[in-house]
């Protein structure tokens, strides 16, 4: 499978290049092993793409600067945003894809096929930042603002690419809104071992995954970054959404299922969101800051995002209650072509998303350029949207006919399209 | 050839209609009015409302990073600006604004210095900028919040009023540097110790929404920044006045 990310970053990156093509061709012989290949079945759960879709788009729209869309994201009206989606589903389809392989094929090769796609999101990782770089290079060299002389000290790096591209490479250096991906391959890293350990005992490594995370928050763990600071997604703290994703996927939805039809489940459901919605209204009319309860203010502020506060995970909880209970998974409405550019989005996420952060960067430099008037912000949001959905589209018609004529029988496709996103 | 006239009469639209939005920034006067929710604050400025009531001289130490400062023209940034709108505002009381810049230091670095410098100086009233150096070394924001939180507690033990200021509003380099946690957890500090918080980011976000300043907008001499920093003086005076709840008639 070869990503938007592997063919852009070319030019630039001769020797990871290489290894992407190799990689690549072998990924093609090893599609056509019949071990690897497997059934496909029916079961593709559209909301789940539905779900990674728009936690892409608002990603993107999360990624520029405020405007009238950014209303429309939901971390203005709760405490958790698309982050929580994103991870969560990218657990979810990972364990569905690869707890499979990992029946059918052993661990050995389920573990091989982890780390070719940890290797993929690791190359995209790199092209973002060498667009990040040359924007930023860019920016530096032609901002002049006698008010801002202190902010543009932010450039400093550039005076020593030598260090940041290896501390980059080596993921330790990322800049602003490039978090997900070291994330997520961090998490990918040691989905092995989180399969391993559910095929033995699933609700025991939920148990576990809880477990660091308490010790995280008890012993304030994190990793560090450089060139000072810490990782702005703690993965041993994000790693429980993960899990759970996992957990979800390999059954334990199934298990819940009659806790989330459970009209206490909804009701509580609903009381926290419309809490969590209350709150939020006062950061954004601070006219509202008065009728806050000053204990409740001590008691929850800082709602911590770094190492997903407890807030934050049950607010997504409830957000993902509710959409169980109001969406079933054969709900018509998934075939509707409204949706359909949503689904095509979430179906191939990696590559969307690091559209997503692409167009975030070209947005803001269009807004540099022109001076951003409200239209422009939304013309230039809408038309990133529209040019995420052709980019999905174009894939999944190239990956169809691909398909097709790669070989009638064993089609592969969907299940390496629903890897897509673990 | 129908469809080619189409697109170049929207095109026309559109040119026209991103015009006449530019030009009417352009042509609006700055009034960089604050909306009072912004200026709003619980907390009082027992010190300063003191030293006014009796007669006593207000000395006023502002304590911050580069953004404190105009480097072309000193007498153009916020401090001074500061100063002479308060010297206006309360003739009767003798208001001194100094300045310490605490260049590259994060609220750590400055926060173990401060004993000393209030020491010296013995103001009535700090004014502490910070979070942005913060921000952009991407320091850990529990130890920032901790900074904060000893460097009031050490002043407010000297026995100064004490005010916090946040970060600019900066939305070119909003794709590098990271303000909400610095921004949320000096809101956090100022609550917890009663202390009002300027909150320069949000004044200057609006600004920039109400089209009174273009901030975003690349290229600028000094003159963007000195009409800046004239309006966050004024503001800062207005919200300095407000928290020692002076009323007209002590101001005379």
């Amino acid at each position: 499978m070869t990503t938007i990310a592997d063919r852009v970053a070319g030019p630039p990156l001769a020797g990871p290049t290489d290894a992407v093509a190799r990689d690549a061709a072998a990924a093609a012989a090893a599609a056509s092993l019949p071990a690897i290949s497997f059934p496909v079945g029916g079961e593709r759960e559209l909301r789940l793409d539905l779900f990674r879709g728009l936690a892409l788009w608002l990603i993107f729209i999360d990624h520029l600067p405020p405007n009238l869309l950014t209303w429309f994201t939901i971390r203005n009206y709760g405490f958790s945003d698309a982050t929580e989606i994103f991870i969560f589903i990218s657990g979810y389809t990972a364990a569905f894809v690869y707890g499979r392989a990992m029946l059918q094929s052993g661990f050995v090769v389920a573990t091989a096929r982890i780390l070719r796609r940890v290797w993929q999101i690791y190359v995209a990782h790199v092209f973002l930042f060498t667009i990040f770089l040359a924007e930023i290079s860019y920016v530096a060299t032609s901002f002049e603002n006698p008010l801002y002389s202190e902010e543009m000290g932010i450039m400093d790096f550039l005076k020593q690419p030598d260090v940041t591209i290896v501390q980059a490479l080596l993921l330790r250096f990322r800049p602003v809104n490039m978090d997900v991906l070291p994330l997520y391959i961090v998490l990918m890293l040691f989905l092995p071992l989180i399969l391993w350990l559910m095929k033995w005992k699933a609700d025991v490594t939920l148990a576990l995954s809880v477990l660091l995370y308490v010790i995280t928050w008890q012993y304030d763990l994190y990793l560090t970054a450089y060139p000072n600071g810490f990782w702005a997604f703690n993965p041993l703290a994000w790693q429980l959404l993960f899990v759970f994703g996992a957990w979800c996927a390999l059954g334990g939805a199934r298990r819940m299922s009659r806790i989330l039809s459970s009209p206490v489940t909804m009701w509580i459901s609903f009381a926290y969101l419309f809490a969590a919605f209350c709150v939020t209204l006062t950061w954004y009319l601070p006219q509202l800051n008065h009728l806050m309860p000053r204990q409740v203010e001590q008691w929850m502020y800082p709602i911590d995002k770094t190492d997903l506060d407890v807030l934050r995970f049950a607010h997504f909880l409830a957000l993902a209650a509710i959409t169980v209970r109001f969406l079933p998974r054969d709900w018509s409405g998934l075939k509707s072509p409204w949706l359909r550019p949503l689904i095509l989005c979430g179906q191939h996420s990696l590559e969307i998303f690091c559209l997503g952060v692409f167009l975030a960067f070209a947005g803001h430099f269009v807004l540099a350029e022109i001076a951003g008037g409200a239209a422009l912000h939304f013309a230039v949001s809408v038309s990133g949207i529209l040019i995420m959905c052709a980019a999905a589209w174009l894939f999944s018609w190239y990956k169809h006919s691909a398909d097709k004529s790669a070989s009638p029988t064993k089609s592969t496709g969907g299940n390496a399209d629903m890897a897509g996103g673990g | 050839m129908k469809s080619n006239s189409a697109a170049v009469l929207g095109l026309t639209l559109l040119a026209g209609f991103l015009t006449a939005a530019s030009a009417r920034a352009e042509d609006a006067a700055p009034t960089c009015d604050v909306p009072a929710y912004l200026l709003a604050t619980d907390s009082a400025l027992q010190k300063v409302a003191d030293a006014v009531k009796t007669g006593h001289p207000l000395d006023i130490l502002v304590i911050g990073s580069r953004s404190s400062t105009i480097s072309t023209s000193e007498a153009g940034a916020y401090p001074a600006r500061l100063q002479a709108m308060l010297r206006d505002k309360l003739p009767s009381v003798a208001v001194n604004v100094s300045v310490e810049l605490e260049v590259k230091k994060t609220a750590e670095e400055v926060a173990a210095g401060l004993v000393k410098l209030v020491e010296g100086k013995k103001p009535t009233l700090v004014i502490w900028q910070t979070g942005t150096v913060d921000a952009m070394r991407s320091i850990d924001p529990d130890d920032f919040r901790g900074a904060v939180d000893e460097g009031v507690v050490a002043l407010q033990n000297a026995g100064t009023d004490v005010i916090l200021m946040n970060l600019q509003y900066s939305p070119r380099t909003e794709t590098m540097i990271s303000a909400p946690p610095y921004l949320d957890n000096m809101r956090v500090v100022a609550q917890q110790h009663d202390v009002p918080l300027f909150d320069r980011f949000a004044i200057m976000h609006h600004w920039n929404d109400t089209g009174d300043f273009d901030l975003f907008s690349a290229f600028h001499g000094p003159e963007l920044a000195k009409r800046v920093h004239d309006c966050l003086g004024r503001a800062l005076s207005k919200f300095v006045i407000d928290a020692a709840h002076l009323n007209p008639a002590q101001q005379n």
